[in-house]
């Protein structure tokens, strides 16, 4: 059970048995954390610091439970209300960090690349928690894990990833996944949330949804992100939750069976109606979060023991 | 003046089409006469041997930024002065784009005088459009002219208000001046770090669709068409946009277009894992439109090559993509990148340097740019095939931000001369 990579920076950079390699040790977490204890000893001794420049509750904390439940020592840094606002530059905090020996960082930068750039500069593991509109690997893996929990398998599967896809770092993370590992994804959406040339990703594309819902094992919804709207992508919301909003009647067209998810926060009346979103027999979103904590723990275990085995390799801290 | 006989040389004449062995005599910085394989008497004057490398006339560099006034620490005249010399480039055709910005004849005089006193190279400053480049106001267009301005562009910066742009185009033409412009729909435009496409969608990052450049072009088009104005169009880097460029110039337009090298010689995979040395303006096109872009050189339909020699620092490249300034260095990688397009068979060299020293010299009235006599005598001697590894770190310009770096490239300069002076020899 490994993966190769120092870094955790993106789903493109995993083979299909890295990601098994993270899904089963996550299943054993999951485990873990449904136990009284909940308690690991695999990052003991080791420093886990998150650096969020860009505002997240949820995200965060799962980063940080997933921490402390492995024996690590966690710090949060909320980068926005530090250096940042002073003029330094990312690089210069990375390196300003480094020289503090931290092990796994966990970062979220609001441009995309950024994480990769800080990973070249510094000596201990990055783990991507979003970057930009570019990718966000363990929301991907946390829905995969949601769904061969819920399915019982991960391939051949119709999936529809709906809503806002050309601003969501979590569609691409989530196409990139489940096309790997083989499953049929449409994506579902207004043309002018769709990112350009999207349907040479080996998806098929759909404005309408009531066509693009027949028949799928997976609803996954996208929060539309409105703070990331410069105003103009859709008429309004209103038309919106009509046209690509989730309700009974549109959950009507997929399979009787298909499970319905969100990656949170909700905006409930605009992407999903509420009443569905709280449907325990539909609804996967609250075993989401919780896998959340357990894909996060699996993924920094198996980043450690790459740590540790380098290190050992070489005789030197690194 | 002693005169000096250049033998030997294989003599590449853009303005004949030819390719063929020979030898030139300066005399008193210009070529008195150019000579076929039959040399006459050699005694008397001072002779080099060229050893059958390739002789050309000296690129003529269209829109190359020299960092001063402003930021003498990314670029100054002496620096790139000696980039220029050691990539053959012995006119510099120097762009506004500084801090402050070239939109007074006093400023343009202190520009003229600091390249005087800095470089051997040929320093011919171009003036600001507009005040400011801020789109509003033109500037003093005749007392700039008057002053040593060759040309009038707000560089990168499209003149969004077409009534100011129409106006400068309409004064422009009263006094014969060449205005450059830059073709993009900015508000289409605005943000965008790569060209809208799989691989933009795949990195996330903020993207422009290419058409954004053919909405600009049609726009400049008509305001030539209106006013009559005497128009180059900086950079013109993808398919979509040719068609309209061959109709207007076959209207009889006075209109030409131009392209930077990294557009000819690079697309946009080459960002990669976001590689910020990899970041221009306008961003990378696909493969497609760079091969269309290579072939419009061939047929004439662009005319001038250039290396839009951008410095950056490297605090200002050292970012995120999306927030890492835009621009290459390209004054010494300009000639070895474009001889990759007479390597791979696309382009002959007469037709390569028509775009180098030709097109350039034509376009802004100058007489050099070609091999016959009564030209002035600025030359270059490079050996074509010449191998090596770009190191950044060897780069004459203070800021080493170029994105061929660690890559093979064939083509070194062996000697530069301005007016009759050699100013490099490797």
């Amino acid at each position: 059970m490994t993966i190769r990579g120092r870094h955790l920076l993106g789903i493109e950079h995993l083979g299909p048995d890295e990601i098994n390699s993270i899904l089963d040790l996550a299943d054993d977490y999951a485990r873990l954390n449904r136990s009284r204890s909940k308690r690991s000893t695999a990052l003991a001794s080791l420093t886990q610091i998150n650096m969020f420049f860009e505002n997240s509750t949820r995200t965060q904390a799962s980063f940080e439970i997933a921490g402390k439940r492995l024996g690590a020592d966690v710090m949060n840094m909320s980068m926005q209300a530090s250096s940042i606002k002073k003029g330094e530059t990312l690089v210069d905090t990375a390196l300003t960090l480094n020289a503090m020996h931290p092990d796994l960082l966990i970062v979220r930068h609001p441009h995309s690349g950024a994480v990769d750039l800080l990973a070249q500069k510094v000596n201990c593991a990055v783990l991507n928690a979003g970057d930009g509109k570019h990718e966000h690997p363990t929301q991907a893996l946390l829905d995969a894990l949601t769904i061969r929990r819920a399915k019982g398998r991960l391939h051949r599967l119709n999936i529809a990833i709906c809503g806002d896809i050309s601003h969501s770092r979590v569609a691409r993370s989530n196409i990139m996944l489940l096309g790997k590992m083989e499953n049929r994804i449409r994506l579902i959406g207004p043309p002018t949330l769709m990112p350009s040339q999207i349907s040479e990703f080996g998806v098929e594309v759909y404005d309408d949804m009531n066509e693009g819902l027949k028949d799928v094992d997976v609803v996954m919804m996208l929060r539309l992100q409105k703070e990331r709207m410069d105003g103009g992508f859709i008429p309004s919301e209103r038309e919106f939750y009509h046209r690509y909003g989730l309700d009974a009647e549109k959950l009507a067209l997929a399979k009787d069976d298909a499970i319905v998810m969100h990656p949170g926060p909700m905006n409930r009346g605009v992407e999903i109606d509420g009443t569905l979103a709280d449907d325990i027999n539909r609804s996967v979103i609250q075993e989401q979060v919780e896998m959340g904590v357990a894909v996060r723990m699996a993924a920094m275990d198996l980043l450690a023991r790459n740590l540790k085995n380098s290190r050992a390799e070489t005789g030197v801290m690194v | 003046m002693t005169k000096k006989l250049l033998t030997n040389a294989r003599l590449i004449d853009p303005e004949n089409g030819t390719d063929s062995l020979g030898a030139i005599l300066i005399a008193d910085g210009m070529i008195e006469a150019v000579y076929d394989v039959a040399v006459p008497d050699v005694s008397g004057p001072e002779v080099v041997d060229c050893r059958g490398k390739c002789l050309a006339p000296g690129i003529v560099d269209i829109g190359v930024k020299v960092s001063e006034p402003g930021e003498r620490h990314k670029e100054s005249f002496k620096s790139a002065g000696l980039a220029a010399a050691t990539g053959g480039v012995t006119t510099i055709v120097t762009r506004p784009d500084t801090l402050p910005a070239i939109d007074t004849p006093e400023v343009l005089e202190f520009v003229r005088r600091r390249a005087n006193e800095a470089t051997d190279v040929r320093i011919i400053p171009m003036a600001a459009l507009t005040k400011g480049r801020d789109g509003g106001e033109m500037t003093e267009i005749g007392f700039l002219q008057d002053a040593g301005a060759i040309a009038f562009t707000d560089c990168d910066r499209v003149v969004e208000n077409t009534k100011v742009f129409s106006r400068a185009l309409t004064y422009a033409r009263s006094l014969d001046a060449l205005v450059i412009g830059h073709v993009q729909e900015p508000i289409l435009s605005k943000d965008a770090a790569v060209t809208s496409g799989k691989f933009a969608s795949l990195r996330g990052l903020p993207s422009v669709s290419s058409m954004a450049e053919r909405i600009g072009l049609d726009r400049d088009i008509a305001l030539v068409e209106m006013t009559g104005a005497k128009y180059h169009v900086d950079q013109i880097t993808t398919a979509r946009a040719l068609p309209a460029l061959k109709r207007a110039k076959a209207n009889g337009l006075d209109i030409t277009a131009g392209i930077s090298i990294h557009h000819l010689t690079l697309n946009e995979l080459d960002v990669a894992d976001y590689r910020t040395f990899f970041k221009v303006k306008p961003p990378l096109r696909s493969e497609d439109d760079r091969i269309a872009m290579v072939e419009a050189i061939a047929d004439g339909t662009l005319d001038i090559i250039s290396s839009m020699h951008t410095p950056q620092d490297e605090e200002s490249k050292r970012l995120p993509f999306e927030q890492a300034a835009s621009g290459a260095v390209a004054l010494e990688t300009l000639l070895p990148a474009a001889l990759r397009l007479v390597h791979s068979e696309q382009v002959d060299l007469p037709t390569l340097f028509r775009a180098l020293s030709l097109n350039p010299s034509k376009r802004l009235g100058l007489d050099t740019g070609r091999l016959t006599a009564d030209a002035p005598a600025d030359l270059i001697l490079f050996d074509d095939g010449a191998p090596f590894v770009m190191d950044r770190t060897t780069l004459k310009s203070k800021s080493k931000n170029t994105p061929f770096d660690g890559q093979r490239m064939q083509g070194k300069v062996l000697g530069t001369w301005v007016a009759g002076t050699r100013i490099y020899e490797r």
